[in-house]
C-alpha cells in the first residue's frame, strides 16, 4: 500500500509538471481576429490551455461540405477494383480492404458498373439568398464578433448527418439555410448574441459539431426571420482542471478529440467516448443526453455533468455550487439536458475527470447464436461486471466487420485466421450463418483489468461463447469510426442506409431485435426495394434493467424513383416497431424533428405540457427557434 | 380453379408407396427443429409457469415442487408425440377409408402453395372448420401428400380417452384439451404456455377449430375465444414478428353423422367416443358421401389484421406475465367471414333452401311436385350466382341429372315418388304400433332438421339480402334510415345465431342494398329503397328463407314472456327444463298448426335466443322484443 501510495504521488507530480510546461508554451497557430472581443473567462483564467484547433471557423478547409469527416479522408475503389481507405488519420487509412468488394456485391447486388456520383462542388446560386436583419448584423459588427453569410459558411451548417439530409447535398439540392453564422468565442460573446438576437426577434440555431442524426439541425422551412446559426467551435478552450476535485471546467464548443487529448497531456480523460467524438461537441453532448462507449466505467454525459452555464433569452441559468449531488426540487440540469437547443445554449460545461487509465485491453468472443449471446451480455449486467465497452454483434454485422478486414501482411496471420476459422465452423461446430461476435474493451490498472477479463470470459463460457482474440474486438471498434465513412461510398454506388438506436428492457432485447429487423425487410419489399436489404443490429450498452441496441439498415436503391422517401419510411415503420415492442423513442441520439411526432405518446400530455410551459417561460418569442422537440 | 382431386392419384398408384414417400417439407426458418420432448421441457421451464407455480404454490398449501409435478402431468395428458410413422400410417389408413367414402376430395393447389411459402415465414395457424369428424385427419393428410409440415392438433380429451386410437393420434400431432376447464389456474397456465411455445418456437403448424365443437348446424357457431387468445398472445407481446391464420374450409356433398347430429339437436345426447363406438361406426362407411373440397384460403398476417386497430406499446409496462385481453374478437370474425366466403355449396344446399318453403305437410304426405323443385332450384342456383356464391355445379351434367343424383346422394332426407319428392322420416321400430303424436313430430323433425342443416350452407349468401327484404317487409316503408335503424335492431337480435363483425351494420346493410340492387330487385336512392315489380319475387323468397329464424324466436319470446310475466312463481328454471318446456311449448304449436316451422325444436336456436335475451338484458327490453315480434308477425 505505501508503495502504491507513493508511486501515485510521483505521477500527480509528474503531471502536473507536464500542465505547467503546456502553459508556458504559445499555441502554434494563434489567431487574433477570432478573439478580437475580449473575453473575460479569458481575463479571469490565465491558465488556460490553447491548443491546436481541429476545428477551424472554414470548417470546409478541412472537412466535407456533401459526406462524412475530413476531406482527406474516403472509401474508394482503385484501379484494380479493390477497396481503399486513403488519408494518414486512420489505422484503416493506406490500406487495401479485399473483401469490401464482395460483399458489396454479394449484399446489395451493387455493381462497380453503376456509379450515382455526386454533384462535385457546391453551387453557391443554388443557395437561397440571405434574408438579412440589418440592425441586428449592425451591431453584431459593433461587438467585433467574427460572421459570415457566405454560402459556403451558411450551408455546412444547415444540416447534420441523417442520410437525406446528405443525399440531397449529393444531389446539390439545397433547401432553407441560416441566413448568416455567428462564431462567439466566449460565453460573454454568447451572451451578447441571445441579448441582440431577442432585441431585433432573429432566429439563433445553435450549433456545435454538426453530427446530428436527427433533423435538428435544419432550419424549419416554415421560419420567416433571419435565422442565425451560432457555431460554438470557437469556444474550445479548457479553462481549468480542478485536480483536488477532479473536474475540468470546459468550454462547451470543444469537440471530443480535442477534450481528450488535452486532457490527456495533463494526465487525465473523461472516458467519455461517443462515436461521433472526432467531430461532436460538448454543449451538443449536453443538449442531446448523449452517451459514451465507455460508460459502464465513465457514465453518460449525465453523470460527468457537475455544472452547465447556459445562456437564455431569460438570461443565465447555473448552480451556484458545485456539490456533487443536491436536494434541491427537480434538478434544473435536466432541463438543459436534452433540451437540444430550444432554451439556449450551452456555454460552459465543469465535468468529473478521472485520471488516464494504465492499461487497455480489447478482446473478443464468438457466441454459436444471437440469443446465447444477449444472455451473456444479460448475465454479465446482472453480475455488475461489464468491461467499459461490451457490445454484441448479430451474424450480418459480423460479416460486414469481416469485409472490413485490411490486406493481411503475412502468410503466417493469413494461416492463422484460416485455423481460427477451422476451429470454430467445424470442430466446435458454430453456424457461420448464426454465430455472432461480441467485443470487449478493458480499461483500468493492469492487475484488475486481467482478473476482470477472466470474469467476463468465465461468464461467456457459460453460454458456449469462445474468446476470439484482441484484434477482432479492436476492429470491432474501428468499425464505428468509419461507419460514416463507409456510406458515402455506398451512396456512389446506389446503396443508401441508415442507423437508429433504442434503449430496451432485457426480457425484450432478442424480440425487439427480430422483429425490427424482419420489419425493415418487410417494409422494403413491400415499397418496392429490388434487393433484400442490409437488415443489422447490435447491443452495444449494457444497464442493470436493459440494453441500448443500435440497427443498420442500406439498400440498393436501382430502380426506385424516390429512394430517400422510401428510406425515411422503412424507418419510420421500423421505429413504430420499436415502440410497440417496448424501446424507446431513442437512447442517445435525441429527438430532434426527426422523431417529434412520437414525443407526446413518449411523455405523456401532462409531460409534453410541462416541457412546452418551461419553453414558454423561457424563451417566450422562441429566438431559439430550430423546433425540435416539441 | 386449379383444384385437384387427390383421389384421383391415389386410385392409379399404390397406396403403400404414398405412405412411404420421401417427407421432406421446408420449415419455419427461424428456428432450428427441436422434438416434442424439447418442447414440454420448454413449456415447462419457461418463465410463465415458474411464475404461475410460484402463485400458486403461495396460494395453496402445496410445495413449489408439487405444484410443478402436478403441471408435469398435466403436460403429459396433454402433449402431441408427432411422429413421422405414424402419419405414414395414417396416410395408408385415410387413403383407404377416404376412396371408398368420397368419390372426390378436391384441393384448391393455389392456396396449397400460399401456404407452402407462409410455413418459410411465419408461425402459421390452420383453422378449418369443423362440420364432421373427417375434418380432423383430412388436412394433415393433404399437406403430407404435398410435402408440407404436418401440423399438430388441438383436439378434445374425450379422443385420448380412446383405446389404441388415442395413442395413434396423439402420434399423428394430436394434443388434449379437457372440455371444461372452468377456473382450474394450473391448468390454463400449462395449456396456454404449450400453445405459445408451439407458436413462439414454430415447432409446426397449429390446426385448431375455432369453433370448437363441430357445428350441429353446418352453419358458423360463434367462436371459442380462448384458443385464439392463447395463440395471438406471442403476436401482441412481440414475441414473434408476424402470425399467419390460414382459415380452411372443408365442405361435404353429405355429411358422414347428419342424422346423428339432428338428434343431438332434439335433445338426444351424442353417443361416448369410444374405440368401440368407432368400429360399430363402420357401417356409416359403406355409403357414398359424393365428393368433398378443401379450400385453403388466403393467408391471412395478423400484423396486417390488426394494423391500426390495436396499440402493442400498451403492452410495454407490465412484465411479460401479466395477462391482458386483445382484439381476439373481431380477428376471429374475421377469419369466419373469409371462412364462409371460401366455402363452396352444392345444389343440393339450394334444393333445401327450396324444399324447406314447401308446406311440411305437403313434404311429408304427398311431396313437392319435381318440376317444380327443379325449376325453383334453378331460379335460385342464379340468383345465388348474382350474389357471388361459390357453387359446385357439375358441368357436363344436365341440371336434370345434377338434380336427380342429389336427391339419390341424400336418399336419407328425400326420396323420389313418381313425378314427385317427399321427405324421408325414420322408421318405426317395429314393437311400436302407435307412435303418440309428439313422437310423430319428433319423426319428421329429424329430417326437417337435417334439410335446415343444408340450407344453413348457403345461408352466408342469402343472410344479408334476407334481412333487408324481412326489414322491407315488415316496416313497409322505403325510407332508408329507418330501414337501417330496423336493420340494426333484427342484426342485434340474431347476433348470436349468426356471424357479424361487430361495428360493421352499415357496411352489412350498403351489402344488402347493393346486391338486391344488382339483382334487379330494388332501386335505391339515398335517401329511398322501393321494391321493383320484378323484385317482389325476390323479396317473397328471401322473407321465406330467414323466417324459420324470425318465427322460432318470436315464439320462444312469447314463451318467456308468458313465463317471467304471468308466472311469478317460476322466475328461476334451469336451462334443461326449459329447453324441456320449450320443447312442449312448440310441439303443442306445431300440432294446433299455429306454427309451421319445426326449427324451434333445435336446441341450437333455443341456446342463441336464451344468449340474446341474456345480452339483451332487461325486461324493458323485452317488452320492445315483444312488440316488435308483435309487429314481425304481422
Amino acid at each position: 500500500m505505501a508503495a502504491n501510495s507513493s508511486s501515485d504521488r510521483q505521477r500527480a507530480a509528474q503531471q502536473r509538471l507536464q500542465i505547467i510546461a503546456g502553459h508556458l508554451q504559445r499555441p502554434t497557430n494563434y489567431q487574433p481576429d477570432i478573439t478580437a472581443a475580449e473575453c473575460k473567462a479569458q481575463e479571469g483564467n490565465p491558465n488556460v490551455s490553447n491548443e491546436e484547433r481541429t476545428v477551424p471557423r472554414r470548417r470546409q478547409d478541412i472537412m466535407k461540405w456533401n459526406g462524412w469527416g475530413y476531406s482527406d479522408s474516403r472509401f474508394l475503389f482503385n484501379k484494380k477494383g479493390q477497396a481503399e481507405f486513403t488519408g494518414k488519420r486512420y489505422r484503416l487509412s493506406g490500406m487495401i480492404i479485399p473483401g469490401l468488394k464482395d460483399w458489396m456485391e454479394g449484399t446489395f447486388g451493387a455493381s462497380l458498373q453503376h456509379k450515382a456520383p455526386a454533384t462535385p462542388i457546391l453551387n453557391s446560386t443554388a443557395v437561397q439568398p440571405a434574408t438579412i436583419n440589418e440592425a441586428f448584423v449592425e451591431e453584431v459588427k459593433a461587438t467585433t464578433i467574427p460572421f459570415s453569410v457566405e454560402a459556403e459558411d451558411r450551408v455546412f451548417r444547415a444540416h447534420g448527418h441523417c442520410l437525406h439530409e446528405i443525399f440531397a447535398l449529393r444531389e446539390g439540392k439545397i433547401g432553407r439555410v441560416p441566413d448568416m453564422v455567428v462564431w462567439p468565442s466566449c460565453h460573454s460573446d454568447v451572451v451578447k448574441i441571445v441579448e441582440l438576437a431577442s432585441k431585433h426577434n432573429v432566429c439563433l440555431i445553435p450549433y456545435g459539431g454538426g453530427t446530428s442524426v436527427s433533423s435538428a439541425l435544419e432550419c424549419p422551412p416554415e421560419e420567416t426571420r433571419s435565422i442565425v446559426s451560432l457555431d460554438t467551435s470557437q469556444m474550445n478552450r479548457i479553462l481549468w482542471i480542478d485536480e483536488k476535485n477532479l473536474t475540468a471546467h470546459v468550454e462547451a464548443g470543444i469537440v471530443g478529440q480535442d477534450l481528450e487529448r488535452l486532457l490527456n497531456e495533463s494526465g487525465y480523460c473523461t472516458g467519455h467516448e461517443p462515436d461521433s467524438m472526432e467531430f461532436s461537441s460538448l454543449g451538443g453532448w449536453v443538449a442531446t443526453r448523449a452517451s459514451g462507449m465507455k460508460k459502464n466505467i465513465y457514465g453518460n454525459i449525465e453523470d460527468l455533468v457537475v455544472h452547465v452555464k447556459m445562456v437564455t433569452p431569460r438570461g443565465v441559468i447555473e448552480k451556484s455550487c458545485q456539490g456533487p449531488r443536491m436536494s434541491t426540487g427537480p434538478d434544473v440540469h435536466h432541463f438543459i439536458m436534452g433540451s437540444e437547443g430550444t432554451l439556449g445554449v450551452v456555454t460552459e460545461v465543469t465535468l468529473k475527470i478521472r485520471p488516464m487509465p494504465e492499461y487497455q485491453k480489447y478482446g473478443s468472443v464468438v457466441f454459436p447464436n444471437f440469443e446465447q449471446g444477449v444472455a451473456c451480455l444479460r448475465e454479465v449486467a446482472k453480475q455488475r461486471c461489464a468491461p467499459a465497452s461490451i457490445r454484441l454483434m448479430d451474424n450480418e454485422q459480423f460479416k460486414f466487420g469481416h469485409a472490413l478486414k485490411p490486406q493481411v501482411s503475412s502468410i503466417f496471420t493469413s494461416f492463422l485466421d484460416g485455423l481460427k476459422k477451422f476451429y470454430i465452423t467445424k470442430f466446435k461446430g458454430f453456424d457461420p450463418n448464426r454465430l455472432c461476435v461480441a467485443t470487449l474493451l478493458f480499461e483500468g490498472d493492469h492487475e484488475k483489468v486481467l482478473q476482470h477479463e477472466k470474469q467476463v470470459y468465465d461468464i461467456a463460457a457459460k453460454f458456449g461463447g469462445l474468446a476470439a482474440g484482441e484484434d477482432n474486438g479492436q476492429r470491432g471498434y474501428m468499425l464505428t469510426f468509419v461507419i460514416a465513412y463507409l456510406r458515402d461510398l455506398g451512396m456512389e454506388y446506389y446503396v443508401i442506409g441508415e442507423s437508429f438506436e433504442t434503449s430496451v428492457p432485457w426480457d425484450r432485447v432478442l424480440d425487439i431485435c427480430r422483429n425490427v429487423k424482419a420489419r425493415i425487410i418487410r417494409e422494403c419489399k413491400d415499397k418496392g426495394v429490388q434487393f433484400p436489404p442490409l437488415s443489422t443490429c447490435r447491443v452495444t450498452q449494457t444497464y442493470d434493467a436493459g440494453a441500448c441496441v443500435y440497427f443498420y439498415f442500406a439498400f440498393n436503391y436501382r430502380g426506385l424513383s424516390d429512394p430517400i422517401h422510401v428510406s425515411e419510411q422503412v424507418e419510420h415503420a421500423a421505429r413504430e416497431e420499436i415502440l410497440a415492442n417496448g424501446g424507446s423513442l431513442s437512447h442517445h441520439h435525441g429527438v430532434g424533428k426527426l422523431r417529434k411526432e412520437w414525443m407526446r405518446e413518449t411523455v405523456s400530455d401532462v409531460g409534453l405540457g410541462m416541457l412546452k410551459s418551461v419553453k414558454d417561460y423561457v424563451d417566450p418569442n422562441n429566438i431559439f427557434g430550430n423546433r425540435n422537440l416539441l | 380453379l386449379g383444384e385437384l382431386d387427390i383421389l384421383e392419384e391415389r386410385r392409379q398408384s399404390g397406396d403403400l408407396s404414398h405412405a412411404l414417400r420421401t417427407f421432406s417439407p421446408q420449415p419455419y426458418k427461424e428456428k432450428p427443429p427441436c422434438s416434442a420432448s424439447d418442447l414440454s421441457k420448454r413449456t415447462l421451464e419457461s418463465q410463465y409457469l415458474q411464475y404461475v407455480f410460484k402463485e400458486i404454490a403461495t396460494e395453496s398449501s402445496l410445495s413449489m415442487e408439487e405444484v410443478k409435478e402436478d403441471a408435469r402431468l398435466l403436460l403429459e395428458e396433454m402433449s402431441q408425440n408427432l411422429q413421422l410413422g405414424f402419419i405414414r400410417l395414417m396416410g395408408y389408413t385415410l387413403s383407404k377409408v377416404f376412396k371408398r367414402l368420397y368419390t372426390n376430395i378436391y384441393v384448391n393447389m393455389e392456396g396449397l402453395n400460399m401456404l407452402q411459402q407462409a410455413i418459410q415465414e411465419s408461425p402459421v395457424i390452420l383453422m378449418p372448420t369443423h362440420r364432421s369428424y373427417i375434418d380432423f385427419l383430412i388436412i394433415s393428410y393433404v399437406l403430407f401428400t404435398y410435402d408440407i409440415p404436418v401440423p399438430v392438433i388441438a383436439a378434445g380429451l374425450p379422443l385420448a380417452g380412446m383405446k389404441l386410437v388415442g395413442e395413434i393420434l396423439r402420434r399423428s400431432g394430436a394434443f388434449f384439451i379437457r372440455r371444461s376447464i372452468g377456473s382450474d389456474k394450473l391448468y390454463w397456465a400449462v395449456l396456454s404456455e404449450y400453445v405459445k411455445t408451439i407458436v413462439r418456437t414454430g415447432f409446426a403448424p397449429l390446426e385448431f377449430f375455432v369453433e370448437g365443437l363441430r357445428s350441429r348446424t353446418l352453419k358458423s357457431v360463434p367462436p371459442k375465444l380462448g384458443m385464439m387468445h392463447m395463440v395471438l398472445e406471442p403476436y401482441f407481446k412481440g414475441e414473434v414478428f408476424d402470425i399467419t391464420l390460414v382459415p380452411i374450409s372443408i365442405s361435404y356433398d353429405r355429411v358422414l353423422e347428419e342424422s346423428l347430429l339432428a338428434h343431438e339437436l332434439l335433445g338426444i345426447p351424442k353417443p361416448k367416443e369410444t374405440t368401440k363406438g368407432l368400429f360399430k361406426a363402420t357401417k356409416v362407411l359403406q355409403e357414398d358421401y359424393g365428393c368433398m373440397h378443401v379450400n385453403f384460403g388466403q393467408p391471412l398476417s395478423v400484423r396486417e389484421l390488426c394494423q391500426g386497430k390495436i396499440n402493442r406499446s400498451q403492452y410495454n409496462l407490465t412484465p411479460r406475465q401479466v395477462k391482458t385481453s386483445y382484439l381476439k374478437h373481431l380477428v376471429t370474425l374475421t377469419v369466419f367471414r373469409i371462412q364462409e366466403e371460401g366455402s363452396y355449396i352444392s345444389p343440393w344446399s339450394l334444393m333445401a333452401c327450396v324444399l324447406l318453403q314447401c308446406p311440411t305437410s305437403t313434404l311429408t304426405e304427398r311431396g313437392m311436385v319435381w318440376s317444380e323443385l327443379k325449376d325453383r332450384t334453378l331460379w335460385l342456383k342464379k340468383l345465388a350466382l348474382r350474389f357471388g356464391a361459390h357453387l359446385r355445379w357439375p358441368e357436363q351434367v344436365s341440371d336434370q341429372n345434377v338434380l336427380l343424383s342429389m336427391v339419390a346422394l341424400h336418399h336419407s332426407i328425400v326420396a323420389h315418388k313418381g313425378d314427385r319428392v317427399c321427405l324421408v322420416r325414420e322408421e318405426v321400430p317395429i314393437r311400436k304400433h302407435r307412435l303418440s303424436a309428439e313422437e310423430e313430430v319428433n319423426r319428421t323433425a329429424v329430417a326437417m332438421l337435417m334439410l335446415a342443416s343444408y340450407r344453413n350452407q348457403s345461408l352466408h349468401i342469402f343472410l344479408r339480402p334476407a334481412m333487408l327484404a324481412t326489414v322491407i317487409q315488415v316496416t313497409k316503408s322505403t325510407q332508408r334510415d329507418e330501414l337501417f335503424t330496423f336493420f340494426c335492431f333484427l342484426k342485434e337480435i340474431l347476433s348470436n345465431e349468426f356471424i357479424f363483425v361487430p361495428g360493421k351494420s352499415t357496411q352489412d346493410f350498403e351489402e344488402a342494398c347493393f346486391l338486391m340492387k344488382d339483382c334487379g330487385a330494388i332501386l335505391f336512392s339515398p335517401e329511398e329503397v322501393t321494391v321493383t315489380e320484378a323484385g317482389q319475387e325476390v323479396v317473397s323468397f328471401l322473407c321465406a328463407f330467414i323466417q324459420p329464424f324470425i318465427r322460432s324466436y318470436q315464439v320462444m319470446n312469447t314463451y318467456v314472456i308468458l313465463v317471467c310475466y304471468y308466472t311469478t312463481n317460476k322466475n328461476n328454471i334451469s336451462e334443461k327444463e326449459f329447453h324441456l318446456a320449450v320443447r312442449s311449448f312448440v310441439v303443442k304449436l306445431i300440432l294446433s298448426g299455429e306454427l309451421q316451422t319445426y326449427e324451434a325444436l333445435s336446441s341450437d336456436i333455443q341456446k342463441n335466443v336464451l344468449s340474446a335475451l341474456r345480452t339483451l338484458g332487461s325486461l324493458l327490453e323485452l317488452e320492445k322484443i315483444f312488440t316488435h315480434s308483435l309487429l314481425l308477425t304481422s
